[in-house]
């Protein structure tokens, strides 16, 4: 409808300028035409009708959008600089991919840890502000298996266009086995190897590589049992202690040459967890 | 030779030969730079708005092609993430605050106004002069913010991200609000200027639909302005003193800011493109020689656009986590801020009918507009329509939106009549050659910048993206040549106005053959506008049949 609108104005405006091209200068100006009142009524009223029944449309959908079916399976989403991360009742924690049953309702409870994020999964048509001290809601009914982008919409700062994701919809039968070994993470791995899935699944590669260059932190590469300069001109050993106190509270020992800007991990690793990154980072030589 | 020379044609071409001999406002206005800083002639003032405007625009043009430079391809091209930020940053901040909230108000509006009402100045030619020197103060902060370590807020300010970031958002705020008081002035004085100095006869039903759409500007920069300067207030204090209105630990709300925030930058919305509209309601009429079709309802849907603006600042909020019922109200609302919108259109359409068209630069520009704005207000309907929005809102559609009225309309309109008074301004005629070859490239380059950033939106590319997904290079490489394209053709628009300075050709005081009583003094006017005041007999665009 836009685009008859469009191409009308066009179309008209074109027409008319060809049409009535001053051909001489000074030729003789045709006579005002008359100007009917009922025409610009007309164009008054159609198209007020017009956006009515638009926003009926709008709200109707908006609505639908809106309120949130009975049932729904619920996950927690968690925005902070720069990545999400995803809380399940069943005790299963990850960062940037969330997983989720094809052909069910989805409710997402969403809160963010610092500044105001967006959720929005283009696929599913939702889009919703994640604000701190807040809950926000959301919800969606995948009815595809497939992998979907997850953007942040509302601008964070340095690594706002990094802040993305994944929305995994798979099968009823794959996501209880995926609930099941995801919620019991760990077993039957050694630590090194439960640390490496840490660092992925905990987003821990946004900011530190593994192969010695630096990103938005330092690299994890080598620095067990090594002294390191900090940004107050101390240096301090990187040992066991050093390394938790860096996950619980990122800003009491930076790193000379890095920003103070890591978030804290306090409440979204437990202790077991903690070990084994820490295990994890004495084997990177 | 068909039709015959009447005598206005004549006294034209009198005109052109004694134009230099008489007094004009640029040579005897008092010499030197000195003169020109301390003048308090509205043309003056109008040049040195026209001049600074420039600046402004090139500075901020020029972040954008650096934009679209890093765009061109993902990953980081030759910035890094965070010199992105503060770029789109001052692209946003000085675009909106330094070049086009003054632009066709307090640049062509000062000129133009008091001489189509037939005035010898604006009312109050001091605070006229000062709200200029206001505006370089604030500029002046905007300037230091930018060597201090630019802010990388956007140019919404958006809490608590703009009162935690460590760049220097407090020097951009103060810049912004001091010049929220220069708009105010400018606002103040045109509506006294309106009200109080119009030439014996010239009535309401006869003001040029210009000074419509300036008085409704003018209303909506004294009344939604001081929003904009108790927010940035309220943010800068924040920031300082860690006040805690918008901060949620304290028991504020950041929402709340952006309820603020908009309540001012929605009607700025129509600071921007009202004056545009005025532009193309004189550009139509002129070149068609035709009158206005619905005089009346053209000059009333610059009040009804400037009323329903203040009403309509939830829908940028549609996701925020307001409540659904304002989402809902608000939506209702901005349905009808486009219905007198498309009352112009229509009204603009139907003055063609008939007329006797001319396709000067300025009629091109004009039909550019109709073009381009009808494009960016149809897109708008879907950003207003609630589910719509859902999907849209912070993507690219969003950008290519507000730049397709932005951009293609008020600045489009703006070069418009920048080409129309061009001649009276300065006395001098252009290149119409390059005019022409200038607004093609135009024309071309802003479509293809922006069309495609319709196409990325709805494919779900997000803005503010220093980065993005490899799905989007295609059209995002499109963009960028385009935005070049749009670069070249303003730096020849640049050049030839310059030039025509020196070389143009006298213009003679009437080139156009308009109504209007700007065209009845000479070019450049004289220092006090009109030799004898002019007395108004019809309206503005009567224009003699024969």
């Amino acid at each position: 409808m836009s685009l008859f609108f469009f191409v009308l104005i066009v179309a008209l405006a074109t027409y008319f300028t060809l049409r009535y091209r001053r051909r001489v200068e000074g030729e003789a100006l045709r006579p005002a035409p008359h100007h009917p009142l009922w025409l610009e009524v007309t164009w008054v009223v159609i198209p007020t009708l017009l956006v009515l029944v638009i926003f009926v449309w709008g709200f109707r959908g908006y609505l639908r959008l809106s309120i949130v079916p009975a049932e729904a399976y619920e996950v927690k989403v968690n925005g902070q600089k720069w990545f999400w991360s995803f809380d399940y009742a069943e005790g299963a924690a990850v960062v940037n991919e969330m997983v989720v049953p094809v052909g069910r309702n989805v409710k997402l409870l969403l809160s963010s840890k610092d500044v105001i994020h967006s959720f929005f999964v283009p696929a599913f048509r939702i889009k919703k502000d994640v604000l701190p001290n807040r809950y926000s809601i959301a919800w969606f009914h995948a009815t595809q298996v497939g992998e979907y982008d997850l953007y942040c919409t509302e601008y964070c700062g340095s690594k706002h266009s990094a802040m993305l994701g994944k929305v995994k919809v798979v099968g009823e039968r794959e996501f209880a086995d995926w609930l099941d070994a995801a919620s019991s993470a760990g077993e039957g791995m050694t630590p090194e190897e439960y640390g490496a899935k840490l660092y992925q699944s905990k987003a821990c590669y946004t900011c530190h590589s593994l192969d010695g260059s630096p990103g938005n932190g330092p690299t994890f590469k080598g620095i067990f049992g090594h002294d390191v300069k900090l940004a107050d001109g101390r240096s301090v050993m990187v040992d066991e202690n050093y390394i938790r106190e860096s996950i619980l509270t990122p800003t009491a020992k930076v790193v000379a040459g890095f920003q103070p800007i890591m978030p804290t991990y306090q409440g979204l690793l437990k202790d077991r967890e903690i070990d084994a990154l820490v295990a994890f980072l004495k084997g990177l030589k | 030779m068909e039709g015959k020379v009447d005598s206005l044609d004549v006294m034209n071409r009198m005109d052109e030969m004694d134009s230099r001999a008489r007094p004009n406002y640029i040579e005897d206005g008092g010499k030197g730079l000195l003169s020109w800083l301390t003048t308090l002639d509205h043309k003056r003032i109008g040049v040195l708005y026209l001049i600074s405007i420039s600046i402004a625009f090139f500075l901020g043009g020029l972040f954008a092609l650096l934009i679209r430079l890093e765009l061109w391809r993902p990953g980081g091209q030759f910035m890094s993430s965070d010199v992105y930020n503060q770029m789109f940053t001052l692209h946003g901040a000085i675009m909106i605050f330094l070049f086009i909230i003054p632009s066709i108000p307090a640049a062509l509006g000062n000129f133009i106004m008091p001489l189509q009402i037939g005035a010898k100045d604006v009312a109050f030619p001091r605070l006229n002069l000062a709200s200029w020197y206001v505006y370089i103060f604030g500029a002046c902060f905007a300037v230091y913010s930018m060597v201090s370590g630019a802010a990388d807020t956007g140019w919404t300010f958006y809490t608590p991200y703009s009162t935690e970031t460590n760049t220097s958002v407090i020097s951009m705020t103060l810049g912004a609000f001091i010049l929220g008081f220069s708009s105010i002035f400018t606002g103040l004085n045109f509506i006294v200027t309106i009200h109080k100095m119009r030439a014996p006869g010239m009535t309401w039903g006869r003001l040029p639909l210009f000074v419509w759409a300036i008085y409704a500007t003018a209303l909506i920069q004294v009344l939604a302005t001081p929003v904009l300067g108790i927010t940035l207030l309220l943010l800068v204090l924040e920031r300082a003193f860690g006040m805690g209105i918008f901060d949620p630990k304290m028991g504020g709300d950041p929402v709340l800011f952006q309820h603020f925030f908009w309540f001012y930058s929605h009607p700025a919305v129509y600071i921007m493109i009202l004056p545009g509209m005025g532009i193309i309601s004189e550009l139509i009429t002129a070149y068609s020689k035709r009158n206005i079709f619905g005089y009346n309802s053209v000059a009333a849907s610059s009040l009804g656009i400037a009323l329903l603006g203040f009403l309509v600042w939830g829908h940028h909020m549609f996701i925020s986590g307001q409540s659904e019922l304002s989402s809902a109200v608000f939506s209702f609302l901005t349905f009808f801020v486009g219905i007198p919108s498309a009352v112009k259109v229509f009204n603009w359409t139907a003055t063609l009918y008939k007329g006797s068209i001319r396709l000067e630069a300025g009629m091109l520009y004009a039909l550019a507009f109709l073009f381009l704005f009808s494009i960016g207000g149809l897109t708008g309907i879907f950003l207003g329509t609630l589910s719509a929005d859902v999907h849209l809102h912070d993507t690219y559609f969003v950008v290519a939106h507000f730049h397709y009225v932005m951009m293609g309309g008020t600045v489009i309109a703006l070069l418009g009549g920048i080409h129309y008074w061009w001649p009276k301004m300065f006395g001098r005629m252009y290149s119409r050659f390059w005019a022409v070859i200038a607004w093609l490239l135009v024309f071309v380059g802003f479509n293809l910048t922006f069309f495609t950033q319709f196409i990325l939106g709805t494919r779900g590319m997000p803005r503010r993206y220093f980065d993005y997904l490899p799905q989007f290079t295609r059209l995002h490489g499109f963009s960028s040549v385009g935005a070049f394209i749009l670069g070249a053709g303003l730096t020849i628009i640049a050049v030839y106005l310059v030039a025509s300075l020196w070389k143009g050709k006298p213009a003679g005081d009437n080139p156009w053959g308009a109504e209007t009583l700007e065209w009845k003094t000479s070019s450049p006017p004289h220092p006090h506008n009109f030799t004898q005041t002019p007395v108004v007999q019809g309206g503005p665009y009567e224009f003699k049949r024969g």
